[in-house]
């Protein structure tokens, strides 16, 4: 039997990101505000950013839903947090999904990249739906 | 001929449970014996051919076996004529049928729809988009603390004499079993039409469509050991002879001719285009099956593992089970855990080769009602067997291992 700290999905760094996630709650007046849900199982992530010359000063995400779209969510938000919102329009699926490192089987796709689409949809103001075109 | 009732038994008929599997998710869809998928390949293999049109063997035998499904099932459910057996393509087709075909002809501006919060979206998104073509009002009856219905608040909303009434025999997210044949008599002798969604009651508790009273009554094939794609409309005759055709096209018709139409009898005349011949020939082994067993004794199996099930899990601490106690529920347990979303538990019961549903259960407005997102959902069926339960109870213990 495999202990927690050698599990293959749920590593201790998503649980760690989902039992403590990083930059949760809400900021007050955000420039961007923005929140997605996922239809297949109800789950919700919103984005604030707060966006001052063009770099994206503080962001704080809220919602509810598994520790993969969690995890994801918080894990993004580190990496947006003083980045150029020209540059944060370009991070992609394949960077969210290299950053959470584990093998996401496609019934969980949604779940990983949840908070991606806040972000696109939100920052890059795309109408809901674009995204997967992408 | 009813057979004994034995689970190791009926496992030997579904190949399927050789993969080693433990399928809890019966709810969703159920498994297939062998009897269903042998009926359909000797469909392919034997006779294979269009129904009511040629001439030859082969036709007539297709056609035949296609038309006694019809039979099996009119004695299934209890109905007065084949007549009023009517070929969907499953439940949500056939609530989608009355929909159309009855709605648009009765439902008027100003009119009341009464429906449940614990529908499954197929029987609230039909009457939704009538009422909004027809500018009608959807009123929903709540639920009390144990997930079961008010019955004050329903019989407060017949005082409004609705229209029609539409509501599940037992709740597919909750498992609860709806007081049918009161609710029923009840919106009768308001003046209500009355659709019964039995799409978690005929494959489990059965039905009797005549004493049970309604006008219509739907349920989906694949629930009960059937085939996708097939599924039965029962209608009261008279309504149904009353409305005008679904969908349009070939077989529905007596005549066609440049300056009109006319469609064809009961109940042909819902059943256009080349229809679902080998799945029907599959549904019709189904109910054979089944009412081998005897209903009493699927209910009852059910009940016995709903129990256990039932135990088990109210032991697990941090475990919420949502709906009522067991002797008012049919084989259906949602349930939360503390700490672990209902994705997580159905992906790491997945690795244990549990299939465990996680999710709405297409019945959004009830998770909205009992402040969740989404729920874990564990349901049971004939082949259902206790070990299947107790490798759900070690998943879970997993989980929380994980997640602690």
């Amino acid at each position: 039997m495999s202990t927690a700290a050698d599990d293959q999905f749920y590593r201790e760094y998503i649980l760690d990101h989902y039992k403590n996630p990083r930059n949760f709650g809400r900021l007050e007046n955000p420039d961007i505000s923005h929140e997605e849900d996922n239809p297949l199982c109800g789950d919700v992530i919103g984005m604030d950013f707060r966006v001052k010359d063009g770099v994206i000063e503080d962001i704080r995400f809220h919602g509810r839903g598994c520790a993969i779209s969690q995890a994801s969510a918080s894990l993004l938000t580190e990496r947006l947090k003083g980045l150029p919102l020209e540059q944060a329009k370009k991070i992609g699926k394949a960077d969210v999904l290299g950053e959470l490192g584990i093998e996401i089987s496609p019934a969980r796709i949604k779940c990983a990249l949840l908070s991606l689409k806040v972000l696109k949809v939100g920052a890059y103001g795309l109408a809901a739906g674009e995204e997967d075109e992408e | 001929m009813i057979k004994t009732f034995d689970v190791a038994t009926i496992r030997k008929d579904f190949p399927i449970f050789e993969t080693g599997i433990a399928y809890l998710d019966s709810a969703n869809t159920s498994q297939r014996p062998r009897q269903v998928t042998g009926a359909m390949m000797e469909y392919f293999e034997k006779y294979n051919s269009n129904i009511h049109r040629a001439a030859y063997r082969i036709a007539e035998e297709a056609t035949v076996r296609y038309e006694a499904t019809r039979e099996k099932v009119r004695e299934l459910i209890n109905a007065a004529s084949t007549k009023e057996i009517v070929y969907t393509r499953g439940t949500t087709e056939a609530i989608n049928l009355v929909a159309y075909s009855w709605g648009r002809k009765h439902i008027q501006k100003g009119d009341l729809i009464v429906l449940t919060v614990i529908e499954h979206h197929s029987n609230i998104v039909p009457w939704q988009i009538l009422a909004a073509e027809k500018g009608a009002t959807i009123e929903y009856v709540d639920i009390d603390e144990r997930g079961e219905l008010r019955q004050d608040q329903f019989h407060k909303l017949l005082e409004r004499s609705p229209k029609l009434v539409a509501f599940g025999q037992v709740s597919n997210a909750l498992g609860t079993i709806n007081p049918a044949i009161e609710m029923v008599a009840a919106a009768k002798a308001a003046g209500a039409t009355v659709l019964v969604d039995g799409a978690q009651g005929a494959p489990h508790q059965g039905v009797d469509v005549r004493a049970l009273g309604c006008d219509f009554y739907a349920f989906s094939g694949h629930k009960m050991l059937g085939p996708t794609g097939a599924g039965i409309l029962y209608g009261r005759r008279e309504l149904l002879e009353a409305m005008d055709p679904f969908m349009s096209g070939g077989d529905m018709i007596k005549t066609v001719r440049l300056e009109g139409t006319t469609y064809h009898d009961l109940p042909w005349k819902f059943e256009a285009g080349t229809q679902a011949i080998a799945e029907v020939i599959g549904l019709g082994a189904a109910v054979d099956y089944l009412s081998e067993l005897g209903m009493e004794a699927v209910r009852s199996h059910e009940r016995e593992i709903t129990e256990y099930a039932y135990e088990a899990l109210s032991d697990i601490e941090g475990l919420t089970v949502y709906g009522p106690p067991p002797s008012r529920r049919a084989g259906v347990i949602s349930f939360s855990l503390k700490g672990i979303h209902p994705h997580d538990l159905a992906t790491i019961a997945d690795r244990d080769q549990v299939c465990l549903r996680a999710g709405h259960h297409c019945a959004m407005p009830l998770m909205t009602r009992l402040g969740v997102a989404a729920t874990a959902r564990a349901s049971f069926y004939i082949y259902s067997q206790k070990d299947e339960v107790d490798r759900l109870v070690g998943s879970i213990k997993e989980a929380q291992r994980i997640f602690k």
